[in-house]
C-alpha cells in the first residue's frame, strides 16, 4: 500500500487518515481532496501525481481584506460588479497547479474567470463582487495556494511591461530581411538591361526601409551615446551611433547621387544583430525579485484594537504612536511597541541573525520585525513603522544608488580607447587620401567609420554573460542582470554571514556531558520534554526518540526557567543551571540545558548550531584565492566551532548589527578590493546593498529574501567557489572574443583603408563577424558550464 | 516587364501584413508569458469524466 499522502505526497505512517479509500496524511489534504473532487475537478491527480501543497490556514490571518481601502488597493479593476485582481501564488509549481487556479469557477460560480501567468507565479482572477476579496484568498488558501500579500503590495505598480524591444527588434528583423532581398540582385554588379532599369525603384524601397530602423529602432544607440559624451564618458554607443548616422548618411548620398546601391543591407542587419544580444542579455527570471526590501516581508495590514475594545482590520500605514495592536501567532510585528498582555516569544532571526527566539514579559521593548511566536499578543506602538529600528536601514542613500552606474563594465571600459583609436585610423587615413586622390577622402573615412562599427565588440559580452546567467540558473544561482558577472570576476573579498547562512535554518547540533543517562531515565526525560513546547525541548525531545514514552504523575513548566516532571519514586528537572540546582562557571553564552535527576546534577545538553553541508571544504578552495570574513549578527559562542571549521586567517566579527555590517563593507571597498557578501536575512540587506556582488542564500528561492544580486539556492553554497571561477571564465572569453572581433575590424579595416570597400563585401563580413562571436562565445560558455559540478 | 512593380508592390504589402500581425500580437501580449499556454493547450475540460473512470485503474505507487 502506498503510504505517501494522495495529495500532497509526504510520506504518512502515524497519522494516517484514509478517505474514499486513499492515504492523506493531514486533514487539510483531506479537505482539499474533497473540495477538488466535489466540483469535479479531481483531473488535478491525473495531471500530475502527487501535485498538491498541503494547506495552512490561520485563522484572523486575512482579516485586514475586509478594510475598504486595502480592497481597493489590491484589486486591479473594480466597478461596483466586477473586480479583478492580480496575486502573486509563490506555491504554483507544475503544471496541475496551472490547471486547478484557471478552473477557479468550477469551485466557486461567483468567479468569472482566472489566468495564470506561471513564470511569474501569478493568477489574474476576475470575480464578481459578491464574492469578497478575502473569501477569495481563503478560497485559494484552503486550497493550498495562498497567495503572498504584502506591504509591497500598497503601492500599485504600474503593470504595463515594457515591450519596446520587441518591437524594434521586429521592426529591425521585418527590414533586414526584406532590404537583403532587394539588394541581393546588386551584389554581382552585372551590367544587365532590366536590372539597370530596375535599380533606382529597389533603392527607393531600401531607403523607405531604412528609416524605421535608423530613427526608431537604434533610437536607444543614440540617446545612450549622447548621455555618455554629456557625461564626458566614451561608451560602446558612441562608436555604434556613430558607425549607424555614417551609414545611414552615406548610403543615402549613393543612391540619391546614383554612386552606388549603398549599405543598407549592413545597416538593417547591424541593428538587428545588436538588438538580438540586447534581447538575450535582457531576459532574466520573472519569478524572482531581487528589489525587495521589508516591504514584501511586512504585512499589508494589521489588527488594532481600538477605543471601544474592538478588534478592527487597519492599513499598516495607519498605525500610530499610542495604537494598540493585536498580534497572533506567526504575525510580524510592524512597528517599535511595547508589550501590554500576552508573552511574547519573538523570532528575531531574519533582523538580526540571532538565532533563538527572545522572551519577552510585559512592559518590555519589541523592535518591528519580530515573529511572535505563539499566543496572540496585545501591544502598543511607540513609532511609526517608517520610522522603527529596522525600517530605518532602507533610508540609507546606498539604496537610492543603482549598481551597475557603480561600475563600469568590461565593454565600456574597452571602447574609450577603441573609439579613439579609430578615429585616429581614419582621419590619418583620410588625410592621406587626400593627397593622393582628393575624391577618394571623403569614402575612405565614411568606410573606416562603417567598417569599425564594433557589432561583434558589442555582442561579446551579452552573448557570453547571458549564456552564463542561464547555466547559472540551471544550478539554482540566479543572477539579477548579466553585468553581476563582471563584477563578480573581480571580487577579491568573500564576507559570509553566520545565521542562516553557513549554519542551517533547521535545527543545532546536540551534544551531551556528563554523567550516562540510565535507561529508565533517558525515557523519563523524554516524557517530561514531550509535554513542553519550548523549542529546546522539542529538539531535545526528537534527539532522544529511541526511548519509551512514560506516564507522568506530575509536570510542570516554569516558563524561562524549566521543567519538571514525575513518575513513580523518579523525578527530572531540565533546564537553566539555576533550575537544576548546579553553579554555572563555564561559557554563559552557549544555549545549554541542564538535567537533574532527583535534585542530583547529571549532567548538560550543550545546543552548536548546524552547519551547512560541504563548509569546510568551501572554506578550504576559497581561502586559495579569496580573503575570508564573517560578520555575525549573533553572540560569540559560537567560535570555537567556527575556528575548526575556517581556514587559519579568517576574520570573525560578532554582535554586528545591520549598519554595522555595512559600514564594514564600504570601508573595505574604500581599501579598493571587490567585495562578495553573502548573507540570508533583513539583517544583511545593508551589506548586499552596498557589496559589489550581494548574494543571498536561501532555503526556497520562491520565499523572501532580501535585496541582492543574485538567489543561491542554500544546497548549493557549496558550490560557491565553482560558479567564482566560472564567471572568471566568462571574463576571459569575452576577452578573447574580442581579439577575434579585433582581427575582423582590421580585414575590414584593411578594405577600408585601401579604398576598397564594396557594398557586398561589408555584407559579408559583418554578419560573419557577429555569427563568429555568439557562436565561439556560446560554445566557451557552456564548455565552461559543463566544467561546474 | 512592369509587371515587377505590381508583384513588388504585393509583396510588400503581405510582408506588411505579416508585420502588422507582429505588432498586435506583441500588443495583446502573447510575448509577456512564453510558457503557461504551451501548458493550457494540453488541458481537455473532459478530463473529469476521464478521471472517474480512470480512478479505480490507478496504480499505486
Amino acid at each position: 500500500m502506498d503510504h505517501s499522502c494522495y495529495h500532497c505526497g509526504i510520506e504518512c505512517d502515524t497519522n494516517r487518515i484514509e478517505f474514499d479509500g486513499k492515504p492523506f496524511c493531514c486533514n487539510g489534504c483531506k479537505t482539499v481532496f474533497e473540495i477538488l473532487s466535489g466540483s469535479g475537478l479531481s483531473g488535478y491527480y491525473e495531471l500530475e501525481k502527487t501535485p498538491g501543497i498541503s494547506p495552512e490556514v490561520k485563522a484572523g490571518k486575512y482579516d485586514f481584506l475586509e478594510n475598504e481601502e486595502l480592497q481597493h488597493r489590491l484589486l486591479d479593476f473594480y466597478d461596483g460588479e466586477m473586480a479583478i485582481v492580480n496575486l502573486y501564488i509563490p506555491s504554483m509549481h507544475c503544471s496541475s497547479c496551472i490547471w486547478v487556479l484557471e478552473n477557479l469557477q468550477k469551485l466557486d460560480s461567483r468567479i468569472r474567470s482566472s489566468q495564470v501567468n506561471f513564470p511569474k507565479k501569478t493568477a489574474r482572477i476576475t470575480f464578481r463582487s459578491a464574492l469578497s476579496l478575502k473569501a477569495l484568498v481563503m478560497l485559494l488558501t484552503s486550497i493550498g495556494y495562498e497567495p503572498h500579500i504584502s506591504l509591497d503590495d500598497y503601492e500599485k505598480k504600474k503593470h504595463s511591461t515594457n515591450r519596446s524591444l520587441i518591437y524594434k527588434l521586429g521592426v529591425a528583423g521585418f527590414a533586414f530581411g526584406n532590404v537583403m532581398l532587394l539588394s541581393f540582385p546588386e551584389y554581382f554588379e552585372i551590367d544587365e538591361f532590366w536590372l539597370n532599369q530596375y535599380k533606382p525603384f529597389f533603392r527607393l524601397i531600401m531607403f523607405a526601409m531604412s528609416l524605421p530602423v535608423v530613427f526608431y529602432a537604434a533610437s536607444d544607440y543614440f540617446t545612450s551615446a549622447w548621455k555618455g559624451l554629456r557625461s564626458g564618458i566614451l561608451n560602446i554607443d558612441v562608436p555604434i551611433a556613430l558607425g549607424i548616422a555614417v551609414l545611414f548618411l552615406r548610403s543615402s548620398w549613393e543612391i540619391f547621387s546614383g554612386t552606388g546601391q549603398g549599405f543598407f543591407d549592413s545597416l538593417t542587419g547591424l541593428l538587428f544583430f545588436l538588438l538580438l544580444g540586447r534581447y538575450f542579455q535582457q531576459r532574466t527570471y520573472d519569478f524572482l525579485s531581487f528589489e525587495r526590501d521589508y516591504k514584501s516581508y511586512f504585512p499589508i495590514g494589521i489588527t488594532r484594537i481600538n477605543t471601544k475594545g474592538q478588534e478592527e482590520p487597519v492599513d499598516i500605514y495607519k498605525v500610530r504612536e499610542g495604537d494598540r495592536l493585536l498580534i497572533r501567532n506567526e504575525e510580524i510585528i510592524p512597528a517599535d511597541a511595547i508589550l501590554i498582555r500576552g508573552r511574547a516569544r519573538v523570532d528575531y532571526s531574519f533582523v538580526t541573525g540571532e538565532s533563538d527566539p527572545a522572551t519577552r514579559v510585559s512592559g518590555d521593548t519589541l523592535f518591528a520585525g519580530g515573529k511572535q511566536i505563539g499566543e496572540a499578543i496585545e501591544v502598543e506602538a511607540i513609532k511609526d513603522v517608517s520610522q522603527s529600528y529596522l525600517t530605518q536601514l532602507w533610508s540609507n542613500e546606498i539604496f537610492q544608488t543603482d549598481k551597475n552606474t557603480r561600475f563600469r563594465d568590461l565593454t565600456n571600459s574597452i571602447s574609450r580607447y577603441f573609439t579613439i583609436v579609430i578615429l585616429c585610423i581614419a582621419l590619418v587615413a583620410g588625410a592621406i587620401w587626400f593627397y593622393l586622390d582628393a575624391s577618394k577622402a571623403v569614402p575612405v573615412i565614411t568606410a573606416i567609420l562603417i567598417v569599425a562599427c564594433p557589432c561583434a565588440l558589442a555582442l561579446s559580452a551579452p552573448f557570453t554573460l547571458g549564456n552564463m546567467l542561464r547555466i547559472f540558473g540551471r544550478r539554482k544561482f540566479y543572477l539579477k542582470d548579466a553585468q553581476v558577472i563582471e563584477r563578480m570576476a573581480a571580487v577579491g573579498t568573500v564576507v559570509f554571514d553566520k545565521t542562516g547562512t553557513i549554519t542551517s535554518g533547521k535545527g543545532n547540533e546536540i551534544t551531551y556531558h556528563g554523567d550516562t543517562l540510565a535507561r529508565n531515565e533517558a525515557s523519563l526525560l523524554r516524557s517530561t520534554l514531550r509535554n513542553s513546547n519550548h523549542p529546546l525541548s522539542r529538539q531535545l525531545y526528537e534527539l532522544l526518540d529511541s526511548y519509551d514514552i512514560l506516564t507522568l504523575d506530575h509536570f510542570n513548566e516554569s516558563s524561562g526557567k524549566g521543567v519538571e516532571g514525575v513518575s513513580g519514586s523518579a523525578k527530572v528537572r531540565a533546564g537553566s543551571p539555576e533550575f537544576v540546582g548546579v553553579s554555572t562557571d563555564g561559557a554563559p553564552l552557549k544555549t545549554t540545558v541542564h538535567i537533574g535527576i532527583n535534585e542530583k546534577y547529571k549532567g548538560t545538553y550543550t545546543f552548536y548550531n548546524k552547519y551547512r553541508h560541504g563548509m569546510a571544504g568551501l572554506f578550504k578552495r576559497l581561502k586559495k584565492h579569496y580573503d575570508l570574513a564573517i560578520l555575525s549578527g549573533d553572540n560569540d559562542s559560537e567560535r570555537e566551532n567556527l575556528e575548526k571549521l575556517l581556514p587559519a586567517g579568517t576574520r570573525m566579527f560578532f554582535e554586528q548589527k545591520p549598519d554595522d555590517k555595512l559600514e564594514y563593507i564600504r570601508f573595505h571597498q574604500q581599501e579598493g578590493s571587490g567585495i562578495m557578501m553573502v548573507g540570508d536575512g533583513l539583517n544583511d540587506a545593508g551589506a548586499l546593498q552596498q557589496s559589489d556582488v550581494g548574494v543571498a542564500i536561501a532555503e526556497n528561492v520562491n520565499v523572501f529574501s532580501p535585496a541582492c544580486d543574485a538567489i543561491l539556492d542554500a544546497e548549493k553554497l557549496d558550490a560557491l567557489d565553482g560558479y567564482l571561477s566560472a564567471s572568471r571564465k566568462a571574463v576571459k572569453i569575452i576577452k578573447y572574443s574580442f581579439v577575434l572581433s579585433f582581427l575582423y575590424n582590421a580585414v575590414g579595416l584593411f578594405f577600408a583603408v585601401t579604398g576598397q570597400l564594396s557594398p557586398v563585401v561589408a555584407a559579408i563580413l559583418m554578419p560573419l563577424s557577429s555569427l563568429t562571436v555568439v557562436a565561439f562565445t556560446t560554445l566557451a560558455t557552456s564548455w565552461v558550464g559543463k566544467a561546474l559540478k | 516587364m512592369s509587371v515587377i512593380y505590381i508583384l513588388i508592390t504585393v509583396s510588400l504589402i503581405v510582408a506588411v501584413i505579416f508585420f502588422v500581425a507582429f505588432v498586435m500580437a506583441v500588443r495583446s501580449g502573447q510575448f509577456d508569458d512564453g510558457y503557461t499556454p504551451s501548458v493550457r493547450m494540453l488541458f481537455e475540460d473532459e478530463l473529469v469524466e476521464d478521471a472517474d473512470k480512470n480512478e479505480n485503474s490507478e496504480p499505486s505507487k
